[in-house]
């Protein structure tokens, strides 16, 4: 399916400040306000703190692989459950997202570059000074925040060591990143457009981070807010949080999942964006049901507005509250299974090819789906109580986030990597990854459903015996997945410094203008709006 | 979108934003070192916010110098248009949540503490506590000791709200008079509407001295006074910040930046301030008097 062609020149490389060596390189990237630069910048450092996200995973599976207290101390243990939630959602899940935005939408939809290029440059350098902060915590007295990523009062006020202000003031910083790059990307999306490049004619890509955007700037300054409200708990003797003074921690609850639920879809709505434009490629089909999928999108974004409370069914709400809560979650399920048709629906009757970002794709749709089932599951109010802190919780959101989120971003590194820099990845190692990923995701993360309905409870260092065998599996599972992503890392700088040339199509099935740009695309992609035909 | 002829000001390079992510950087470290009373703290807080603001002069006298030159033409315009558009929706929601979080408060959680949901709450937990609002005395009133008086609503709060809103049509005038090409008005107005700005500052502050020394409604009182701070602080900021970017476009305005048909800086401060107006009006409402 590549067609690599030699006559393909490299475009001309961006000017360095007319400054070579060091200097220039640190300037280049530093002060860069070109979508792509930052684009790459994103991915970068998604990238990287995969890995430290992961190794801390590693760290935790290392403690659960035997029952008893092996590896580290318990209070470790806490810090380590809260970091790796943390990073992996804001430092890994949503830079990589906002990367794939920023390097695709303007060649998607005709632009020159992002709306607002110097403030895309704030939002980016904002990321690494407070993942910084954030990852500062763990080296500080009193030992990192180790009430979980939830950040619940009253565990992270009253009980919360001396470093949780410091986590306080990394989720502001993050807080306001993610403000400012939505503002971009929905600016950009509505002002951008190329002539022609009508709304029921942007690809699902454009549309799913359009929504998202959106989506972020509700929920963002909401949780900016509470943990202000936190901060001010902690510090200035107020009472948000405590009965004592009129207060109720449950408000924090509210206030955090009110952020919280939506976060979920702002990791997974881009990844469906992804395999909406992987699976079309890959069937030689245009997208089934395009305008329903645009619907579907802005219909899991509208709900998920209004479903918070089922992250506290057991938390104590009124009967009607927890009915209401079920019924608005379970709807979800409706727009979703729409999405999961449509896909099913491109691929009938497609002529099908299974390259390594397909594989991911359709490993995807089996198995968000299935994730997707054991949300359904724990929607029921009734049966929550006893699925409700246990594993099978931490099961079903490892299946939406690492099958879903994570699986859907390698899938659009592969297909999108020979556009970005113009070469080839090697597609024996991409088979060798994905399957190896495949197996070690469900090897990790399927036992952990047995072991949350026998009753392990989740954030708990050691468990009782007969939990031993299925954390053991999880544990190898878990470790296979990690060193299995060193064979995409090696593939990714492999293709970079000597892929063999891609072609400005690359996939014979691609359609949209970032295919009409040359592989590696011009460093500012379309000066002169194209002209939208049909 | 229906701009296909011209072509888009895409800015060269720039340090200004990663010196503004150092400042920030710079800003928070300092916060949570003063608070845990560490001495450079309040030093570092205090560098960082320089910084930011010496990036924001930089920055934004980049942009006002490329507009001046002519390099943004109505393309450009419609993303400023847009991108302040959602920068203030995401300020609302801002605002929203310690509206919800005192509309819990009021509606659900101090009920609750009083018994009238679950009575064993109440019983198990402070069985001398009633339900009311503004809460007067708090469940544990020894280590939150609640408020003894509360200000008039009609008084001061009543006060600001008319300076706000005379400041909000004062605005409106000197919009009037640039669309106009009347300069008298636009800046008579302008300074108008500053000065009330600054009126209803001097007025909170003295709130808040009549809360701290008469009435016992501190940051410590139990719930009212914590929403009621959080609430009227957080707004107060805003007037703060609405009231300096206008000082910037009076100076603008004095070194005759702005033509009756190109003046979004100006339009945006407008935006923003009545943003800030209407925030109020929803706490004189729901804090203050009902």
């Amino acid at each position: 399916m590549t067609m690599p062609t030699q006559e393909d020149a490299i475009p001309e490389q961006p000017i360095r400040n007319g400054r070579r060596g060091l200097v220039g390189f640190l300037k280049h990237w530093l002060f860069t306000t070109n979508h792509k630069d930052i684009g790459t910048l994103y991915l970068c450092l998604s990238l990287t703190m995969f890995f430290v996200g992961g190794a801390m995973a590693l760290v935790i599976r290392a403690e659960l692989f035997q029952p008893g207290m092996k590896v580290i101390d318990p209070d470790f243990y806490n810090v380590l459950i809260t970091m790796h939630g943390l990073i992996m959602l804001l430092a890994v899940v949503m830079p990589a997202g906002i990367g794939l935005a920023n390097w695709m939408i303007p060649m998607m939809i005709g632009a020159p570059d992002m709306a607002l290029p110097r403030l895309n440059n704030m939002s980016f350098w904002i990321l690494p000074c407070a993942i910084t902060l954030l990852a500062s915590t763990i080296f500080m007295k009193g030992g990192g925040p180790n009430f979980g990523w939830t950040l619940y009062a009253p565990l992270s006020t009253t009980f919360g060591p001396p470093s949780t202000d410091f986590l306080i003031f990394s989720v502001h910083m993050l807080g306001i990143s993610s403000i400012l790059g939505s503002i971009n990307i929905i600016v950009t999306i509505i002002n951008m457009r190329a002539p022609g490049m009508t709304w029921m004619k942007l690809p699902m890509f454009v549309w799913t981070w359009l929504v998202t955007a959106f989506l972020l700037l509700c929920i963002m300054p909401v949780l900016a807010g509470t943990v202000t409200m936190l901060l001010a708990d902690r510090n200035f003797g107020t009472t948000f949080f405590d009965a004592a003074g009129g207060g109720d921690p449950l408000l924090y609850q509210h206030l955090f999942w009110f952020f919280g639920h939506p976060e979920v879809y702002v990791l997974i709505l881009p990844a469906f964006g992804v395999i909406s434009q992987i699976i079309p490629t890959f069937s030689r089909k245009k997208l089934f049901g395009y305008g329903r999928m645009v619907i579907a999108t802005g219909a899991i974004a509208f709900l998920s507005l209004l479903v918070w409370a089922h992250h506290m069914f057991t938390s104590g709400l009124p009967l009607g509250a927890e009915l209401y809560f079920m019924y608005a979650t379970m709807l979800i399920a409706v727009p979703t299974g729409i999405k999961v048709f449509n896909w099913v629906a491109t691929m009938y009757r497609g002529s099908l090819s299974f390259e390594t970002p397909m594989l991911f794709a359709v490993a995807f749709i089996f198995l968000f789906t299935f994730g997707g089932f054991t949300g359904v599951m724990m929607a029921i109010a009734p049966s929550d109580y006893q699925y409700h802190d246990s594993y099978f919780i931490v099961a079903h959101f490892h299946y939406v986030l690492v099958p879903g989120a994570v699986f859907a971003f390698l899938g659009a590194v592969y297909y999108w990597l020979p556009k970005w820099c113009g070469r080839m990845y090697d597609e024996t190692l991409g088979q060798w990854h994905f399957w190896l990923t495949f197996i070690a995701t469900n090897v990790t993360f399927f036992p952990m459903h047995f072991l949350g309905l026998a009753g392990m409870p989740r954030r708990i260092p050691d468990y009782a015996l007969q939990f031993g065998d299925f954390n053991a599996i999880a544990s190898v599972g878990a470790f296979i997945f990690g060193f299995a992503q060193l064979i995409f890392l090696y593939n990714v700088i492999h293709t970079i410094r000597s892929g063999k040339k891609a072609s400005a199509q690359v996939w014979d099935g691609a359609e949209g203008l970032e295919w009409t740009l040359s592989s590696p695309p011009p460093y500012h992609s379309f000066q002169t709006p194209p002209k939208i035909e049909r | 979108m229906a701009h296909a002829h011209s072509k888009y000001y895409v800015p060269k390079p720039s340090y200004w934003p990663l010196l503004g992510c150092a400042g920030l950087l710079t800003f928070f470290v300092g916060a949570a070192h003063w608070l845990h009373h560490v001495w450079y703290g309040p030093y570092l807080l205090f560098l960082g916010a320089t910084i930011v603001i010496m990036m924001m002069i930089g920055w934004f006298g980049r942009v006002i110098h490329e507009n001046r030159t002519g390099l943004h033409n109505d393309w450009v315009d419609h993303s400023f248009r847009w991108g302040m558009t959602w920068f203030i929706y995401s300020e609302v929601l801002f605002f929203a949540c310690f509206f919800g979080a005192l509309f819990y408060t009021r509606l659900w959680s101090v009920p609750e503490l009083g018994g009238d949901v679950h009575p064993i709450t109440h019983i198990l937990l402070w069985p001398d506590f009633t339900d009311q609002w503004p809460l007067m005395r708090t469940p544990d009133n020894s280590e939150f000791t609640g408020p003894s008086s509360l200000g008039n609503t009609w008084g001061i709060p009543a006060l600001n709200t008319l300076l706000l809103l005379s400041s909000g049509v004062a605005i409106t005038i000197a919009h009037w008079g640039l669309r106009h090409g009347k300069r008298a008005v636009l800046i008579v107005s302008l300074i108008v509407a500053i000065s009330l700005g600054a009126t209803f500052l001097a007025c909170q502050g003295m709130e808040y001295y009549a809360a701290y020394t008469e009435h016992g409604l501190t940051l410590n009182a139990g719930s009212y006074g914590s929403l009621f701070f959080i609430l009227t602080g957080f707004h107060g900021a805003h007037v703060t910040i609405g009231a300096t970017i206008l000082t910037v476009i009076l100076m603008r305005c004095f070194a005759g930046h702005f033509t009756p048909d190109n003046h979004f800086g100006f339009e945006a401060a407008t935006w923003y301030w009545h943003f800030v107006d209407v925030v109020w009006l929803m706490l004189f409402v729901f804090v203050y008097w009902l």
